[in-house]
C-alpha cells in the first residue's frame, strides 16, 4: 500500500511486518524515530514483540544476540557512536553465526560531535562479518530489510545483515513508499527456523574458546559464505521481484546509463539520487556519463564491478567516509580489483565528500566529473572550505 | 559453510585431567563412611560417585588430587596417599 | 559411573578451584531446565574449550561484560515463545566482569526486572589474566597490579559493596554465599530460582593460585573468611536485610595467615588492625555476632 511518510516510520512498518520476537535499542539520533515507532506498535498491541529498553547500545546488541541465540527473529537499530559502542558485540554476533538484522542510520562519528550524515560509521565496521546493504531511497530501505532477513536466515548463510540508510536524508525524509502487505511478506519471508538454538530439550554450548587449532577455520567459513552469498542474493532478489514487483536485479550494484559512458562515478546510498540527476542532465547535453551504484558493500562484488567498469575510461569513486592515513575505503576496494587485470579504466580517481552532513549538491557532482579531466586524484576532498584550514597553535 | 561453532554435551568426554596428579591421590578407606555425600558435593571435578556407605569411589581419570574430599570427610575415611603408594586404587 | 550431567568432569580448572565447585553446585541446584549465559573469565575458559564442553545445559558465552544483557535477550525470547515459566535463565561471571566492566549491563538487567538469576563468582581479582586487582579485591591484598612495595601494603581500597548496590535496585533477592558452605549455597540458589524477577547471588570462591594457598585448603580458607566477619553471609529481600549467618568471630589473622596474598600483613599490626576494623564493621553492620555463646566457648 502506497503511503507518503517519513523514512523511519516506513522502516518501523516493514519491521512490524517481519514480526521479530525481540526488539532492543538505545536512543541515538538519527535512529530514534524507528525504534520510537516500534515501541508504540508494541504498546498498541500491533506488534507482538518483546521490546527491551536497554541502558546502552552495547546491551542492545547483546540482547538481540541472546534473543537470536534463543531462536527468535530479532531487530535493532543504531547510528554512529552507538554502532561503535556495539562494535565488539557485532563481531561476536557474526562469529556466532546469528542472523540479526539491524538498521544503521548512517551518521558521522566524533570528534567533533556531529549528528549529520556520512557513512563513516558502518564503513568502519566493514570487517565485522556483517552484510552491508546501502539504500538509495526509502523504498529500497524498506525492501532491503525484507531481503536482509531472507538472506541472513538462509540456511546456507546464517550471518547478520546491516541495512544502511543515510541519516536524516532518508530516515527523516518524507517519500512515497509502497509498504509491503503482510500477506506478501509472509509469502516472501517464512517464519524463522533456527539451525541451532539454546534449548533445554537439546542443549548446546555456543561461544566456546577456539585455540589456534580451531580459530582460523571460523574465519575462513565466514569469508567463504560471504563469497557464496554474492550468488544467493540474485536468487533472493528474483523471488522478491516475483512477490513485490520491484526488481533489484542481482542486489550487488545498479548500473545507471553506463552504456558507452566514458566517465562514471561510483558511489553508495542516497547521494546516488543526486548523481542520477546530474547524469541525466549531462546525457541530455550529449555527454557520455554514468553511475555505478554499489548496493552490497560487504560482500564486495569484485567480479560484478569489474564487468561493469572494465571498459570505462575514467572512473571517479565518491566516498562519504575516509580511512585517515590511507586511500578512501570504497576507492581502495575499487582500485584493488583492477590490479593485474587485462582491462581497466585508465583513471580511477578518488574523491571524498559529504562528511558530517556537508551537502553534496548537483554542482558537487558536476565538479567531480570536471575533475576527471585532470590527472588522477587520490582522496581529494570536494567542497572544502580553505578559509577554515588556517587555525594554528603555538608560536 | 560452518566451522567450529557449537558443541553438544554428549560429544564431549573432556580432558583426562587425572594426568595432572603428580603428588597425591585420595584413597577411599571404606571403614567409617556414613554416606553423608560431602565428598561428592565438594569435588571440583564432579568425579566422586556412590550411594551406599563405604561404597564411594573417585574417577582417577579426572581426579586432580586437590585433597578437598579428604578435608571435608567428617569421618576421616579418605586418606591422601602418595601417587607412588601401593595402596589400592579404587576403580 | 555417577557423574553430574549438568557440569561434567574433564574441565581444566586448577586443582581445588572454588569457582569450579560453586559453578557445579549452582547449576545442579538450578536443574536441567536452565539456560546459562557466561561472561569471559576462568569459568568460561576452563569449561568450554572447543571441541569440548563441561556443560550439560544450554550455555552461551559472548563477551567479558555482557552476560546480563545476553541473558536479558534470552529471557525476552523465552517470554515471546511463551516458554519462560518452564525455563530458568542464569547469567554468571567473575568479580571483575560483574562488578567492574559488566556492572552497567548487570544494573540494566536488574532495573528492567528480568526473571534472571545473576551469579557472581567472587575470587577477588582478575584471575584469568594473572591476578590483577578488581573492584572486589579486598583491602591490603597483594595482587599483580596492587603489589606490595616500600610505599604500599597492597590494594588501597576495600571491596565494592556489590550486594548492597544490587539490593538498592529493590530486586526481590540478593544473597552472599561461599564455596566453604556448599549446602547454604545450594539452598540460596534454589530459593532464588523459585522467585520471579531479578536475583543476585555473590559466591566467595577461593582461588588456590591467586590467593596462594594449598588446593586442599580451599574449604578452610573460605570458612575462615566467613568466621572472621570478612565475608559475611546474608540475604536481602526487596532491598531490606532479611537474614544473616551468625558467627563467633575469630580474629582476622586466622584468615590472613592462610594465604600468601596477605603474608605481608602478618608482622604488621598496624595494617592488620585496619583489616580487623573492616571485619568489625561487618559484624556490627550485619549483626553477625552470635548472641548466646555456645557452651564452653
Amino acid at each position: 500500500m502506497k503511503e507518503f511518510l517519513e523514512g523511519s516510520h516506513a522502516i518501523a512498518e516493514v519491521i512490524k511486518s517481519c514480526q521479530p520476537g525481540v526488539v532492543s535499542a538505545y536512543p541515538i539520533t538519527p535512529q530514534t524515530h524507528i525504534v520510537e515507532d516500534l515501541a508504540q506498535m508494541v504498546s498498541n498491541g500491533e506488534l507482538k514483540s518483546q521490546f527491551v529498553n536497554v541502558e546502552s547500545e552495547h546491551s542492545a546488541a547483546s540482547v538481540v544476540l541472546g534473543g537470536s541465540a534463543a531462536g527468535v527473529r530479532v531487530y535493532t537499530a543504531t547510528s554512529s557512536q552507538g554502532l561503535f559502542y556495539m562494535q565488539e558485540v557485532l563481531f561476536n554476533i557474526a562469529g556466532m553465526r546469528l542472523p540479526v538484522v539491524m538498521t544503521c542510520a548512517n551518521r558521522a562519528v566524533s570528534a567533533p560531535i556531529n549528528i549529520w550524515n556520512d557513512q563513516q560509521d558502518s564503513i568502519s565496521l566493514r570487517d565485522s562479518g556483517w552484510f552491508q546493504l546501502y539504500a538509495e531511497n526509502n523504498q529500497e530501505a524498506v525492501d532491503f530489510h525484507l531481503i536482509a532477513y531472507r538472506l541472513g536466515e538462509d540456511k546456507r548463510v546464517m550471518l547478520p545483515v546491516m541495512v544502511c540508510m543515510d541519516g536524516f536524508i532518508l530516515t527523516h525524509g518524507m517519500e512515497t513508499v509502497d509498504i509491503p502487505e503482510q500477506e506478501k511478506v509472509n509469502k516472501f519471508l517464512p517464519a524463522y527456523k533456527p539451525l541451532y538454538k539454546l534449548d533445554p530439550e537439546n542443549p548446546i554450548s555456543l561461544g566456546l574458546l577456539a585455540d589456534p587449532d580451531y580459530y582460523m577455520e571460523t574465519r575462513f567459513v565466514i569469508q567463504e559464505t560471504m563469497r557464496e552469498a554474492i550468488g544467493y542474493l540474485s536468487g533472493i532478489s528474483k523471488e522478491f521481484s516475483d512477490v513485490f514487483g520491484r526488481d533489484y536485479k542481482d542486489m550487488l550494484v545498479e548500473e545507471y546509463r553506463l552504456k558507452d559512458a566514458d566517465k562514471v562515478i561510483v558511489a553508495m546510498g542516497s547521494v546516488c539520487g543526486t548523481i542520477k540527476e546530474v547524469v541525466d542532465e549531462q546525457r541530455a547535453k550529449g555527454k557520455k556519463v554514468g553511475l555505478l551504484r554499489i548496493i552490497s558493500y560487504r560482500p564486495f562484488p569484485y567480479a560484478r564491478i569489474y564487468e561493469a567498469l572494465k571498459n570505462i575510461p575514467k572512473v571517479a569513486v565518491l566516498d562519504k567516509a575516509v580511512s585517515l592515513g590511507a586511500y578512501a575505503p570504497v576507492a581502495a576496494d575499487v582500485k584493488s580489483l583492477f590490479f593485474g587485470k587485462k582491462k581497466s579504466p585508465k583513471v580511477i580517481s578518488s574523491f571524498v565528500g559529504g562528511l558530517g552532513g556537508r551537502d553534496i549538491t548537483t554542482e558537487t557532482i558536476h565538479e567531480v566529473f570536471r575533475r576527471l579531466n585532470a590527472k588522477e586524484a587520490n582522496f581529494d576532498f570536494v567542497d572544502l572550505k580553505p578559509e577554515l584550514l588556517k587555525e594554528e597553535y603555538g608560536e | 559453510m560452518f566451522g567450529p561453532l557449537t558443541v553438544k554435551p554428549k560429544n564431549s568426554k573432556g580432558d583426562k585431567t587425572g594426568s595432572w596428579r603428580t603428588l597425591v591421590r585420595p584413597n577411599y578407606l571404606h571403614q567409617n563412611c556414613i554416606a553423608c555425600r560431602m565428598c561428592v558435593m565438594i569435588c571440583p571435578e564432579g568425579c566422586v560417585s556412590g550411594k551406599e556407605k563405604n561404597a564411594f569411589s573417585v574417577d582417577y581419570t579426572f581426579c586432580k588430587g586437590c585433597g578437598l574430599c579428604a578435608e571435608i570427610c567428617p569421618k576421616k575415611d579418605i586418606a591422601m596417599v602418595s601417587e607412588d603408594s601401593k595402596d589400592q586404587k579404587q576403580a | 559411573m555417577e557423574n553430574s550431567p549438568l557440569f561434567k568432569s574433564g574441565h581444566t580448572a586448577c586443582a581445588g578451584c572454588g569457582q569450579a565447585i560453586a559453578a557445579r553446585l549452582v547449576i545442579e541446584a538450578a536443574g536441567a531446565n536452565t539456560i546459562v549465559a557466561n561472561n569471559t573469565g576462568c569459568l568460561e575458559v576452563f569449561s568450554t574449550k572447543y571441541p569440548e564442553t563441561a556443560w550439560g545445559v544450554p550455555w552461551i558465552h559472548s563477551l567479558f561484560e555482557n552476560s546480563a544483557a545476553v541473558a536479558s535477550g534470552i529471557e525476552a525470547a523465552l517470554k515471546y515463545l511463551g516458554k519462560k515459566d518452564a525455563v530458568n535463565v542464569i547469567a554468571q561471571g567473575g568479580d571483575g566482569s560483574s562488578a567492574d566492566i559488566g556492572l552497567q549491563a548487570l544494573s540494566g538487567m536488574l532495573e528492567r526486572g528480568h526473571d534472571i538469576l545473576y551469579v557472581c563468582y567472587d575470587n577477588e581479582a582478575y584471575m584469568n589474566t594473572g591476578v590483577q586487582r578488581s573492584g572486589l579485591t579486598p583491602f591490603d591484598t597483594n595482587t599483580t597490579t596492587s603489589p606490595i612495595g616500600s610505599l604500599s601494603s597492597g590494594n588501597v581500597r576495600p571491596k565494592k559493596p556489590m550486594p548492597e548496590i544490587c539490593a538498592a535496585h529493590g530486586i526481590p533477592y540478593v544473597a552472599t554465599a561461599s564455596a566453604g558452605f556448599p549446602q547454604d549455597l545450594i539452598r540460596k540458589v534454589k530459593k532464588a530460582i523459585a522467585i520471579k524477577g531479578p536475583k543476585y547471588i555473590q559466591v566467595h570462591v577461593p582461588c588456590p593460585l591467586g590467593w596462594r594457598h594449598e588446593s586442599n585448603k580451599m574449604l578452610s580458607v573460605a570458612k575462615a573468611a566467613v568466621e572472621t566477619g570478612l565475608y559475611p553471609l546474608f540475604e536481602y529481600e526487596y532491598g531490606a536485610l532479611a537474614a544473616r549467618r551468625q558467627i563467633t568471630p575469630k580474629p582476622v589473622e586466622e584468615y590472613l595467615k592462610l594465604q600468601g596474598r596477605f603474608k605481608h600483613l602478618l608482622n604488621n599490626p598496624e595494617e592488620t588492625k585496619k583489616v580487623q576494623d573492616i571485619a568489625d564493621n561487618n559484624i556490627k553492620k550485619y549483626n553477625l555476632k552470635l548472641e548466646t555463646q555456645a557452651p564452653g566457648a
